[in-house]
C-alpha cells in the first residue's frame, strides 16, 4: 500500500530535486552529506565546521554531552531550525545531491521527505487513526478512504503498533502509553513514505521495556530508511547503530563505525566521554 | 538565630492589618483593642510555656514543633472563639434590647399596634435616645428612650467583659495543653483549615443570598402573573394603570420578545466579535512577529478599557447613521433609526478583547511539540493552526467566547442608546428591539413601589437573566470538559 503513496511522493520529489541551482555531487551510497556547517542561535554559535557523511540505510548515531550541538545538527538536517527566530547557517547540507539550503527549495516539501520524532512522544489530541491519516491527508497522499485506511495499517504495521491498536482506532492517541505513543509517533511519520528518519533522543522518557521495542523497531527500520539518532545513551548508541558521531562543543570530534568507535577510538576526547570520564 | 524571609514577614504583617481591620470595622474600637492585646499576650505565654517546657526537659529533647507554632496556637485560641463570640452578640444586641423595649411598653405588647406602627415607635425611641427630637416626645416615649439608652450602655460594658472572659478562657485553656509533645503544628494546621473553610462557605452563602433575594421577589411577581404567560407570551407591555380610571391596559408580561431581543443582539455581537477576534489571535499567536505583537496586542486590550457609555455614543453617532444610510439609501431596505445591528455590532466590537486575548492564550499554550510534530510532517503554519492547534485551543477558544457572551447579555449601557425599548418579536436585525437588562432599567426608574406587576417583573426578567447565563456556563463547562479529556 506504501508503495503506492511513495510513487507519489516520489513525483513530487521529482519537482522539489530537479531545480538545478543546487545540485552537488555526492560519493555513491552517500544519502546526507555535510560540509562546513556552522550555525548560530542570535549572537552563540552551536555549530563548527561539521562535515559528516551520513550513508542510506544505516542507523547512524550522534553521541555527546549534553550542549554539544547534535540536536541541532540533527533538526538541520530537515530545517527545523528555520521556524527558531534568530537562526543562521553556512555551508551545505546535501540530501540526495541537493543543497537543501540552497535556492527555491521548499522546506515544508522537505520535512516530509525527512520525518522526524521527537524525544517526547507527541501525539496530536485526535484518534489513533487521525494522527496516522494527519500527513497523508495534507500532501493528498489517498485518493480514497479506503487507501488511507490502507495506508494507515501498513504505517502501523511497520511501527509494530497494529496488533495493539487495530481494535481501537477511533480512541484517542493520547490515551496510548508513552511507548506506544512513541511507536505511534514513528507510525505517523512512516505514513507519509519518507527517506530520512531523524530521531531526537527518542528512548529518553520511556522505561526499558518500551526502549526495548522502540530500539527493535529502529533495526526493523533500518532496512528501508536512512536512520539519524540522537542519543545519551552509549549503550543505546551500541546497541541500534552502525555508525556513530561524536560531538563534543559543537564540533564533530570523531565519526565511523560504532564498533571502532567504542573499542578503538582515535580521539582521547571520545574515549574519555565513553569511558565515563566526562558528559 | 536563622533569618526571616522578607516576604513571610510581609505576609504576616498584612494579614494581621487584615484581621485587625476586619475585625475593628465589625465589632468597633474597644472590643478590637482587647482582642489584639490578648491574642499579643496568648502569643507570649505561648512560647514562655514552651520555652520552659525545653528547658526543664532532659538535655537534647526537643519540642515536637517549632517555637513559633506553639505562641501561634495560643494566640488563635486566645484571640479566634472570643472573635466569633462577639460577633454573635453585636448580631443579637439589637433584637434582644427590641424584644425587650417592646415588653417593657405596655401599649406595643398589648398588641394594640400593628407591627408597622410598633416599628415606628422603636425608630422614635432610638432617635430620641441618639439626641434626635423633632417634636415633644410623649413622655413614656421619653422614659423607654432612657431605659433603651442604659441597656445599650449596660451592653456595651458587660460585652467588653464577656470578651475577655472568653479570650482568657481560650487563652488558659490553650496554654495547659502546651508540653514537649504536644503537636502544635498540627493544631495551627486544623485552624487554618477551618478558617479557609470559613471562608469559601462565605462566598458560597453570598451567591445563595443573591439568588434568594431574587427568587424571592420574583415569586412574588409570579403570584400577580402566571410563569406560563411570562415564559410563553409573546406580548411585552408592563405599563399599567396607576389610577383606576385611567386609560390604559392591563399591561402584558409575555417575556419572549425580550429574551429574543437579547439573543439576537447578543447573536449579532459574539458574531462579530469571533470574525474579529479569532482570526487577530490567529495571527498574533502564530504568524506575529515580536515586534508587531507587542504593538497588536495593547492596541487590543485598549478596547475592554473603554467605558461602555462611550460605546454608546460611538453606535448612536456613528454606527446608527452610517446603517441607515447603507441598508436604508444604498440597499433601500426599510431601517429604523435604533437598530439591533448597531447595538450588536458595537458590542461586538466591545467583546472582540475577550476573545482574541482569551483565544490567543489558549492557541499559545498548546505544547511547541504539537507545532513541531505537525511542521516535522510537512505541513506549512497554516495547515498546523486549523488542524492541530485550533483543535487542541478549542476549550479554551469556547471558553472565552461563552465568557464574551455572558458580557454581552449582561451589557446594558450600549443597548439602551443604540437598541430601543420597545420589545418587538423580530429576527430582522435593522428592527428596533430591546434587551433584558435594558428592560429591567426601563422598568425601576422613577418614583415606583415594590408592589405591582410591573415593577415586580423586573426581578422575574433578572432571576431569568440569571437562569440563561447560568445555563450558558453550564453547557461551556461541559463543552471544555469533552474536549480536554480527548486533549489529555
Amino acid at each position: 500500500m506504501l508503495d503506492r503513496v511513495k510513487e507519489k511522493m516520489d513525483d513530487r520529489k521529482k519537482v522539489q530535486m530537479d531545480h538545478p541551482t543546487g545540485r552537488v555531487e555526492t560519493s555513491a551510497g552517500t544519502k546526507i552529506q555535510s560540509r562546513k556547517v556552522n550555525m548560530w542561535y542570535d549572537q552563540t554559535q552551536a555549530l563548527f565546521d561539521v562535515s559528516l557523511d551520513i550513508p542510506d540505510r544505516t542507523v547512524t548515531a550522534l553521541i555527546g554531552p549534553s550542549g554539544c550541538g547534535k540536536s541541532t545538527f540533527l533538526r538541520a538536517l530537515n530545517r527545523m531550525n528555520d521556524t527558531i527566530p534568530g537562526t543562521r547557517l553556512t555551508g551545505q547540507i546535501v540530501l540526495d545531491g541537493v543543497d537543501i539550503y540552497k535556492g527555491d527549495l521548499d522546506p515544508v516539501q522537505l520535512r516530509a521527505q525527512v520525518g522526524m520524532v521527537f524525544q517526547k512522544p507527541n501525539p496530536f489530541p485526535k484518534s489513533i487513526y487521525d494522527n496516522i491519516a494527519y500527513g497523508p491527508r495534507i500532501h493528498g497522499l489517498a485518493t480514497s478512504k479506503s487507501v488511507l485506511d490502507g495506508i494507515v495499517e501498513t504505517s502501523l504495521q511497520k511501527a509494530g503498533l497494529w496488533d495493539e491498536v487495530k481494535d481501537r482506532l477511533t480512541e484517542p492517541g493520547t490515551g496510548l502509553s508513552g511507548g506506544q505513543q512513541q511507536r505511534l509517533v514513528i507510525a505517523r511519520a512512516i505514513a507519509v513514505s519518507p527517506e530520512v528518519i531523524l530521531m531526537d533522543e527518542p528512548a529518553s522518557a520511556l522505561d526499558p521495556i518500551a526502549t526495548g521495542r522502540i530500539e527493535e523497531l529502529i533495526h526493523e527500520l533500518r532496512e528501508n530508511y536512512c536512520i539519524v539518532i540522537v542519543t545519551h545513551s552509549m549503550q543505546q548508541a551500541a546497541r541500534v547503530s552502525q555508525r556513530t558521531a561524536f560531538f563534543h562543543l559543537g564540533k564533530l570530534i570523531e565519526v565511523g563505525d560504532t564498533a571502532d568507535i567504542f573499542t578503538n577510538p582515535k580521539e582521547q576526547k571520545t574515549q574519555d566521554y565513553i569511558s565515563g570520564r566526562f558528559g | 538565630m536563622t533569618r526571616i524571609p522578607t516576604t513571610r514577614i510581609i505576609v504576616t504583617a498584612l494579614l494581621l492589618t487584615i484581621g485587625i481591620f476586619i475585625a475593628w470595622s465589625l465589632l468597633g474600637p474597644w472590643p478590637t483593642v482587647i482582642l489584639t492585646l490578648l491574642s499579643g499576650l496568648g502569643w507570649l505565654i505561648g512560647l514562655t510555656r514552651i520555652r520552659g517546657a525545653a528547658q526543664h526537659a532532659s538535655t537534647g529533647a526537643r519540642p515536637h514543633s517549632l517555637m513559633g507554632y506553639y505562641a501561634t496556637y495560643v494566640a488563635l485560641w486566645t484571640g479566634l472563639p472570643s472573635f466569633l463570640f462577639l460577633l454573635a452578640w453585636v448580631f443579637l444586641q439589637g433584637p434582644v434590647i427590641e424584644q425587650l423595649l417592646i415588653a417593657s411598653l405596655p401599649a406595643a405588647s398589648a398588641g394594640d399596634l400593628t407591627p408597622s406602627q410598633i416599628s415606628l415607635l422603636i425608630s422614635e425611641i432610638r432617635n430620641v435616645a441618639a439626641g434626635r427630637i423633632f417634636s415633644e416626645p410623649e413622655p413614656y416615649v421619653l422614659e423607654a428612650a432612657e431605659r433603651y439608652g442604659r441597656w445599650v450602655a449596660i451592653s456595651g460594658q458587660m460585652k467588653l467583659a464577656a470578651i475577655a472572659a472568653v479570650a482568657l478562657l481560650g487563652l488558659s485553656l490553650s496554654a495547659s495543653r502546651i508540653t514537649m509533645a504536644f503537636r502544635a503544628r498540627q493544631g495551627v494546621e486544623r485552624i487554618v483549615n477551618v478558617l479557609l473553610l470559613v471562608s469559601s462557605t462565605l462566598a458560597i452563602l453570598t451567591t445563595i443570598g443573591i439568588v434568594a433575594s431574587l427568587a424571592f421577589e420574583a415569586f412574588r411577581f409570579f403570584e400577580r402573573v402566571p410563569v406560563t404567560e411570562f415564559l410563553f407570551g409573546l406580548s411585552w407591555e408592563p405599563q399599567i394603570a396607576i389610577r383606576e380610571d385611567q386609560v390604559a391596559s392591563a399591561g402584558a408580561f409575555g417575556a419572549v420578545p425580550v429574551f429574543a431581543g437579547t439573543i439576537l443582539i447578543s447573536g449579532i455581537a459574539i458574531l462579530f466579535a469571533t470574525l474579529i477576534g479569532l482570526p487577530s489571535a490567529i495571527y498574533l499567536s502564530e504568524f506575529a512577529g515580536e515586534r508587531q505583537r507587542n504593538i497588536i496586542k495593547p492596541i487590543l486590550e485598549v478596547l475592554s478599557g473603554v467605558p461602555t457609555i462611550v460605546y454608546g455614543f460611538f453606535a448612536v453617532l456613528v454606527i446608527s447613521p452610517a446603517i441607515r444610510t447603507f441598508f436604508g439609501g444604498t440597499l433601500g431596505l426599510e431601517t429604523s433609526p435604533q437598530s439591533a445591528l448597531a447595538a450588536g455590532l458595537v458590542m461586538g466590537v466591545m467583546i472582540v478583547p475577550f476573545v482574541s486575548s482569551l483565544s490567543d492564550d489558549a492557541i499559545s499554550a498548546v505544547p511547541q511539540a504539537m507545532r513541531d510534530g505537525s511542521i516535522a510532517l510537512g505541513a506549512t503554519r497554516a495547515e498546523t493552526m486549523l488542524q492541530v492547534l485550533l483543535p487542541a485551543a478549542l476549550p479554551g477558544i469556547v471558553g472565552g467566547m461563552l465568557l464574551a457572551v455572558s458580557r454581552a447579555i449582561g451589557e446594558t449601557m450600549i443597548v439602551v442608546m443604540a437598541a430601543g425599548i420597545i420589545a418587538s418579536l423580530t429576527i430582522n436585525p435593522l428592527d428596533s428591539v430591546t434587551t433584558v437588562t435594558v428592560q429591567i432599567v426601563t422598568l425601576l426608574i422613577g418614583d415606583t413601589e415594590f408592589d405591582n406587576p410591573k415593577t415586580l417583573s423586573a426581578f422575574g426578567l433578572g432571576l431569568f437573566l440569571f437562569i440563561f447565563t447560568l445555563g450558558l456556563n453550564v453547557i461551556a463547562l461541559q463543552i471544555v470538559q469533552r474536549y480536554r479529556e480527548q486533549y489529555e
